[in-house]
């Protein structure tokens, strides 16, 4: 078992880079299959990469016809494709096309966030950041000059950096999204996660979706595993408060009482301890503090459930009893943005222990243990060391269990001067106004800062507040850091460009090293191209560099991920063991054993609002692309047929919302519809864009993040909660 | 001679338009036209509700108004296994197989010339599904010869209930939907 790798032994590792490389292992004649599939039509070229079009992370083959980007198609050796992109993939080709895209770089003149520019060159743009930063570095310390990022793409930038003194970065991808699950999976189980989801839907005899909206959330190895369940016809159990399209392939569709989730979790624990359904081998085996665990949700019972949910109690009884009958090969879906009220860490850990109940870990049909594969690092040179605590959550003082950085803690040390000043943002493909909560507050923190720094490929509404605006190529015109990806097997996949720049984009390496030559510290990134750098990483590691290139994909050894192929379970917590009953919550003074506690519901005359994703969009990241907005161009406001009626309001009539703090929304088309409750208003996030050089969406739709005025943080690790605003209707006339 | 139709299992399709996208980047589509498209059906009232999510486009018909009504020839039975085309060089843009097409199924193309679906025939003569066929992430589409017996859609037609889309329109189309 030397020769493999577990996401959770990974996690030990403190660095990235690992001494002995695996050995190439035998794989399949495959470049037969991409060979097969190009066309043979002259003037075609097939080039494999992997899609950032959402962060999935699938591996693609562009065809060039002509000299123009023609196509976009899935990689037959790609795990997370297999062969068939998303729609986001499939339309990544509107990405490089689109007419709104960043093309040289900005320095504002004026008042911030007026969007007036002067265009620069390269080398004025980045003498003006460099310059900057220096200027805070002398004042502050590095320290204060902090980042805000997602993607892969981000990693020569953040590592020029850190290697000039910086500490603080942080992604929405926590906070704002799965980070919750992974800090109630961690204490429960001690491993988070991660992306993807070790979920064994292919071969599961039950699925549970909670919130989760597979089909319209496009992450396209899960739905193409969840079409195969609703296929095999196995139980499907959807808990929404709207008919999802999951809802609709579902046997069971629980339209619950939004905020209650909890509650319902619980009693479906109740169920399965009370009646005695619960995998007792595995519980007596790997649980700790069972007996606790018990005590404590002896009072959920499906009776007092029925009230808080608007389940009832024997639905709540027959969908346990269905889980047990499938059990292990069983999935209670943990979920990925499940940042929803800010007692989420505990409604996540609440989840983990349904899971544990019902012994899917590590089981197949269940949830497996994710294989990686070993790449050898390139030799860079060390980082200094600071002698400041991270800013965000300084000693984890804040978030006890936050194990990565909070984007919202970052923002609230720029507001508040501590524990020390922020004074210079770098923002890297992440339109924080849309990702965080309140966007009041981010623009009042964007007011104390000397410097910001936005590096995005589109006009996001973050970019219309920066000082500086570095325009970089989409990810069809880069080579990027290697993907090494987890799963069944691991992979390596190769970003490498396909396309020209259009203008005068630069990829996010480029733009490191000119400006850690800039900073006066080039030896941080001592290669001449990247090539040199991915190649050496490659060939270090035993695998074969022009193959990459040509294929795209290579595959990780084989290694059991399940109980079933020979794995051994064991757990990173505390204990060593499965945690019912959680020690190190209550020396922190949280609960134990997750406790139901009730939300406030809407006052009168207000509904609501519930967010979710559309298949053709990730995020404010795609409005403006050609081909995706063709296919949405805006958001429409979700409201049950009847209160439409109660309120006279017509299906596609346009109407604004006013939210509980009075912030009234660009206007939007209501959608009458029975697919959802009568208390509840929903709508697709990412829209109601207020940036005008983002002209094709430009005041297209409603902001969700506009209305999130209101968010409660979740005290265990600093999730920020999106579901807890209330809005009302104002008519447009 | 094959005759091709396409059977698509609405219980599988999640309507993400990966199929719309595909069509118009495969067949250079102009944006703000498409020759597929999503209808979403949905019967109830809550919370008892039930919903059909369809792919639709041309369903090339074994009995084709849009051929019968062409004044130039244009609109045509191609021999590749039936797949209903449309000649643009010989089309005059006037409409009048829009207008007879009961599935709304053509456009006029920018250029001048009525368009809609070809089941991607420069595909299928090398072998290949169409371009919403193979892009699906949710394999509900297939493709093939419906005169075949062991073909997979002439197996699935036997095994499963389909229905098409206005049956009472007698135009006896050839996409197929699972139910």
């Amino acid at each position: 078992m030397s020769n493999t790798l577990t996401r959770r032994r990974f996690l030990k590792i403190s660095a990235g880079t690992f001494g002995a490389a695996a050995a190439a292992t035998q794989l399949p004649r495959v470049a037969q299959v991409i060979a097969a599939d190009a066309p043979a039509a002259k003037g075609v070229t097939a080039t494999p990469t992997f899609c950032e079009m959402c962060f999935w992370r699938c591996g693609g083959i562009a065809y060039v016809r002509d000299g123009r980007l023609w196509k976009f198609e899935g990689n037959p050796l790609d795990p997370q494709s297999r062969g068939r992109l998303c729609p986001r993939g499939t339309g990544a080709v509107g990405a490089y096309y689109d007419p709104d895209r960043l093309q040289r770089p900005l320095i504002r003149k004026g008042e911030r966030g007026k969007e007036r520019w002067q265009t620069a060159s390269w080398d004025e743009a980045l003498g003006y950041v460099a310059e900057r930063m220096n200027r805070i570095k002398a004042q502050y310390g590095p320290e204060s000059v902090a980042m805000f990022n997602h993607g892969i793409g981000v990693r020569f930038i953040q590592h020029v950096l850190k290697s000039w003194g910086a500490i603080n970065f942080a992604g929405p991808s926590f906070a704002q999204c799965r980070g919750p699950r992974d800090v109630g999976f961690a204490l429960t189980f001690g491993t988070g996660l991660g992306s993807p989801e070790p979920t064994d839907i292919a071969n599961t005899d039950c699925l549970v979706l909670i919130g989760s909206h597979l089909g319209e959330n496009m992450h396209n190895s899960q739905v193409q595993e969840f079409a195969q369940a609703v296929e095999r016809r196995i139980p499907i159990i959807v808990v929404d408060p709207r008919f999802s399209v999951a809802a609709s392939k579902a046997k069971y569709w629980l339209p619950i009482k939004p905020g209650t989730d909890m509650a319902l979790v619980l009693a479906w624990c109740n169920v399965l301890v009370s009646e005695g359904r619960y995998d007792k081998a595995f519980v007596e085996r790997y649980g700790k503090g069972f007996d606790k665990f018990v005590q404590e949700i002896r009072r959920y019972t499906p009776q007092w459930a029925e009230a808080e949910t608007d389940i009832a109690a024997a639905t709540i009884r027959a969908t346990a009893l269905e889980m047990a009958k499938a059990s292990p090969a069983v999935i209670v879906h943990p979920g990925r943005r499940v940042n929803w009220y800010g007692d989420d860490a505990q409604r996540s850990r609440a989840i983990a222990l349904l899971n544990a109940l019902l012994g899917n870990w590590g089981r197949k049909g269940g949830l497996f243990s994710q294989a990686g594969i070993k790449v050898a690092g390139y030799p860079l040179p060390p980082y200094p060391e600071s002698t400041k605590p991270l800013a965000d959550n300084p000693n984890r003082e804040r978030y006890p269990f936050a194990d990565e950085a909070v984007t919202t803690g970052i923002r609230d040390a720029t507001l508040t001067g501590k524990p020390y000043p922020i004074k210079g943002w770098f923002v890297y493909s992440s339109n924080i106004l849309h990702a965080l909560p309140n966007q009041a507050e981010t623009l009042k923190a964007i007011d104390t800062l000397d410097l910001l720094v936005v590096i995005d490929t589109i006009p996001s509404e973050i970019a219309g507040y920066a000082d500086v605006v570095l325009p970089e190529v989409t990810f069809l015109e880069r080579y990027d850091e290697l993907l090494a990806g987890w799963g069944r097997r691991g992979w390596l996949a190769l970003r490498q460009p396909v396309m020209p720049a259009p203008h005068e984009q630069k990829p996010g390496w480029w733009i490191a090293k000119q400006l850690a030559g800039k900073l006066g510290i080039a030896q941080s990134m001592p290669f001449d191209d990247i090539e040199q750098y991915l190649r050496a990483r490659v060939e270090k590691s035993g695998y074969d560099w022009d193959k990459l290139k040509r294929e795209g994909i290579i595959m990780g050894p084989k290694q059991p991920i399940t109980v079933e192929e020979g794995l051994e379970l064991s757990f990173d917590t505390p204990s060593g063991k499965v945690e019912f009953y959680s020690d190190q919550l209550k020396e922190k003074g949280f609960d134990p054993v997750p406790k139901y506690t009730r939300h406030p519901s809407a006052p009168a005359g207000y509904f609501r609002l519930i967010t979710g994703r559309a298949p053709v969009h990730t995020f404010s990241r795609t409005q403006s692309n050609p081909l995706l907005g063709d296919a949405m161009r805006e958001n429409e406001i979700w409201v049950n047929g009847a209160t439409a009626k109660t309120l006279g309001l017509a299906n596609g009539q346009y109407v604004r919302l006013r939210n509980q703090d009075g912030v009234v929304s660009n206007r939007v088309r209501v959608k009458a519809t029975q697919r959802i409750r009568p208390d509840t208003v929903y709508m697709v996030y990412g829209f109601g864009h207020t940036n005008p050089m983002l002209k094709s969406a430009y005041l297209k739709g409603a902001s969700a993040a506009q209305l999130t005025t209101r968010y409660a943080t979740d005290p265990l690790m600093g999730g920020t909660s999106i579901h807890g605003n209330f809005v009302t209707f104002v008519k447009e006339d | 001679m094959a005759r091709f139709g396409m059977v698509i299992d609405t219980r599988k399709c999640v309507g993400c338009m990966d199929c719309v996208v595909a069509c118009q980047t495969e067949n250079d589509v102009p944006v703000g036209y498409a020759r597929d498209w999503i209808t979403t059906e949905v019967r109830g009232e809550f919370p008892n509700l039930t919903m059909q999510i369809r792919s639709e486009r041309c369903n090339h018909c074994d009995n084709p108004p849009c051929v019968y009504c062409c004044p130039t020839g244009a609109s045509h039975v191609s021999d590749l296994g039936g797949i209903v085309k449309v000649n643009a060089s010989r089309c005059i843009g006037c409409k009048a197989c829009v207008a007879a097409c009961p599935y709304g199924a053509r456009f006029i193309h920018p250029k001048g010339y009525a368009d809609k679906c070809t089941f991607c025939d420069h595909r299928v003569k090398d072998g290949k599904d169409p371009a919403c066929v193979s892009v699906c992430p949710t394999h509900c589409m297939v493709f093939g010869d419906l005169d075949d017996p062991a073909s997979e859609v002439s197996r699935l037609l036997r095994t499963r209930k389909w229905h098409t889309l206005l049956p009472e329109a007698g135009t006896r189309p050839r996409v197929f939907y699972l139910t």
